[in-house]
């Protein structure tokens, strides 16, 4: 259950936004795409989950290629994501618990205790039994999120695009939402993309790490290897904060 | 439950569902404007012609008459779907264009769900379901205000307003205001749910989508009544 991604290029009119990316995102494992603001991490992103279709290159979900397979694959790829979105994009409409059912109601035909038994692991998973009735705009940032995360997971998904998960977070709620992404990683074996800029989630969780520059992927390899880096503009990008130190 | 997750299409009775919800909303967030307006609407008109018609030679339930054919053709269906528009289709563009730029949207694309169909398809058939039930009830209290203004103002009395409203009452009106009603609720929705979906940026381009939906619902309006009089009258 991987995703690759081959020499994708993307332009907003006469502006290249990605200039021939390709890599390989590995199933059970955290992979990071990490840059600056304005890098392209994420209309990467957007190609990969099919928000955006890259002007050349290819996606390719276990071999199928993502923007030129037929409706109905397209469709059983689409049900096997899971994303967790920069703001939440939780329906303002929906309670907590409606949330985290919307997805589980329009797939399946389960029983209304069917759906609440899974919509309460799900809120459990992620640490949140406590407000399942409360709506979106009476929770907190930190909540937001975890409530996005159960949402994400409720259909089981293969794949889990997670984008900006730290932004407008302290950085304890940031720990949490890292370790949280990480253990669902490995608990049901996903295929987990993350975007950031944030060096302490790239530290605590990517498994593999791409970074892309102006459009370009960079460099690419593990947290082990970041702080030497051997690469100007990611050096740049890590030790610009005395946080972190030159190994 | 975690091994088997068996995956359907979207269910259609969530459509079904949603757009019941729409149809009550729309209907029951517009009944008491269109209570106000309407009635007073009718009382007025009542009054203005009873103003115009000085002549000592036309019947007083001739008001009745004019105050009903201006009811069924132009006021109900037209003058409340203004008013409408600035209700439904500020607060349609409104929902979907927060929804846009909060991701809402995309939300819906990346989980497989098409957004035009679960977001514009139930507000577009509660709007043509619900706008012809809202006329309807305008129409009536247009009526109502209309003769009680009349009763209450000593111009005419009850029986001479309904003896006017029925003397030379043709239906063909009825089918002209429904048909209205209809152009004007797909009209209202389509537009205010374009300008939402093609939100761009933030809360200040929501309100920007807001006005452009009620600005161009109207426009529309105006040239589709224009329209439908040219061809059915």
């Amino acid at each position: 259950m991987s995703i690759e991604i081959r020499n994708i290029s993307k332009k907003f009119g006469e502006k290249e936004v990605l200039k021939g990316i390709s890599y390989t995102f590995e199933k059970g494992k955290v992979s990071m795409i990490i840059g600056a603001s304005g890098s392209g991490k994420s209309v990467t992103l957007k190609c990969l989950v099919g928000l955006l279709k890259p002007d050349s290159g290819q996606i390719l979900y276990d071999g199928i290629d993502f923007h030129q397979t037929n409706r109905q694959e397209l469709k059983e790829i689409r049900q096997n994501i899971g994303m967790l979105f920069q703001g939440g994009a939780l329906f303002d409409s929906m309670t907590v618990a409606e949330n985290v059912a919307f997805p589980i109601k329009m797939f399946t035909k389960w029983s209304k205790a069917e759906i609440q038994k899974r919509v309460d692991f799900c809120l459990e998973r992620v640490n949140l039994t406590h407000s399942p009735n409360a709506y979106p705009a009476e929770i907190s940032g930190g909540m937001k999120k975890r409530v996005g995360i159960a949402r994400a997971i409720a259909l089981n998904p293969k794949y889990l695009f997670v984008d900006e998960p730290n932004s407008g977070l302290d950085p304890l709620t940031s720990s949490v939402i890292d370790k949280l992404i990480q253990e669902l990683t490995i608990e049901f074996n996903m295929t987990t993309i993350v975007v950031s800029h944030d060096m302490n989630s790239v530290m605590n969780i990517g498994d593999s790490i791409m970074f892309v520059y102006q459009g370009r992927k960079e460099w690419e390899g593990t947290k082990h290897n970041i702080l030497r880096p051997n690469n100007p503009h990611l050096e740049e990008f890590i030790f610009v904060s005395d946080l972190i130190k030159r190994e | 439950m975690m091994m088997a997750m068996p995956r359907t299409l979207e269910r259609p009775s969530v459509y079904y569902r949603l757009t019941l919800i729409e149809v009550a909303s729309m209907c029951i967030g517009s009944a008491s404007i269109v209570v106000l307006i309407a009635s007073f609407i009718g009382a007025v008109t009542t009054v203005q012609t009873a103003y115009q018609l000085v002549s000592p030679f036309i019947p007083k339930y001739t008001i009745g008459n004019i105050v009903s054919a201006s009811s069924l053709l132009e006021l109900a269906p037209t003058v409340i779907a203004f008013i409408l528009a600035g209700r439904i289709g500020s607060s349609i563009a409104s929902q979907i264009g927060t929804m846009r730029v909060t991701e809402q949207i995309d939300a819906l694309e990346v989980m497989g769900i098409n957004p035009v169909g679960y977001l514009v398809i139930p507000k577009l058939l509660g709007g043509i379901i619900s706008f012809p039930i809202l006329v309807t009830f305008s129409a009536f209290l247009l009526h109502l205000g209309g003769a009680i203004a009349g009763n209450m103002t000593g111009l005419l009395s009850y029986d001479e307003f309904a003896y006017g409203v029925q003397i030379w009452f043709d239906p063909h009106q009825v089918t002209v205001m429904y048909t209205k009603s209809f152009i004007f609720g797909f009209l209202i929705t389509t537009i205010s749910a374009y300008h939402g979906y093609y939100t761009n940026g933030g809360a200040l381009e929501v309100g920007q989508s807001a006005t452009k939906a009620v600005v161009y619902s109207c426009i529309a309006m105006v040239i589709a009544d224009f329209i439908v009089a040219q061809v059915m009258l």
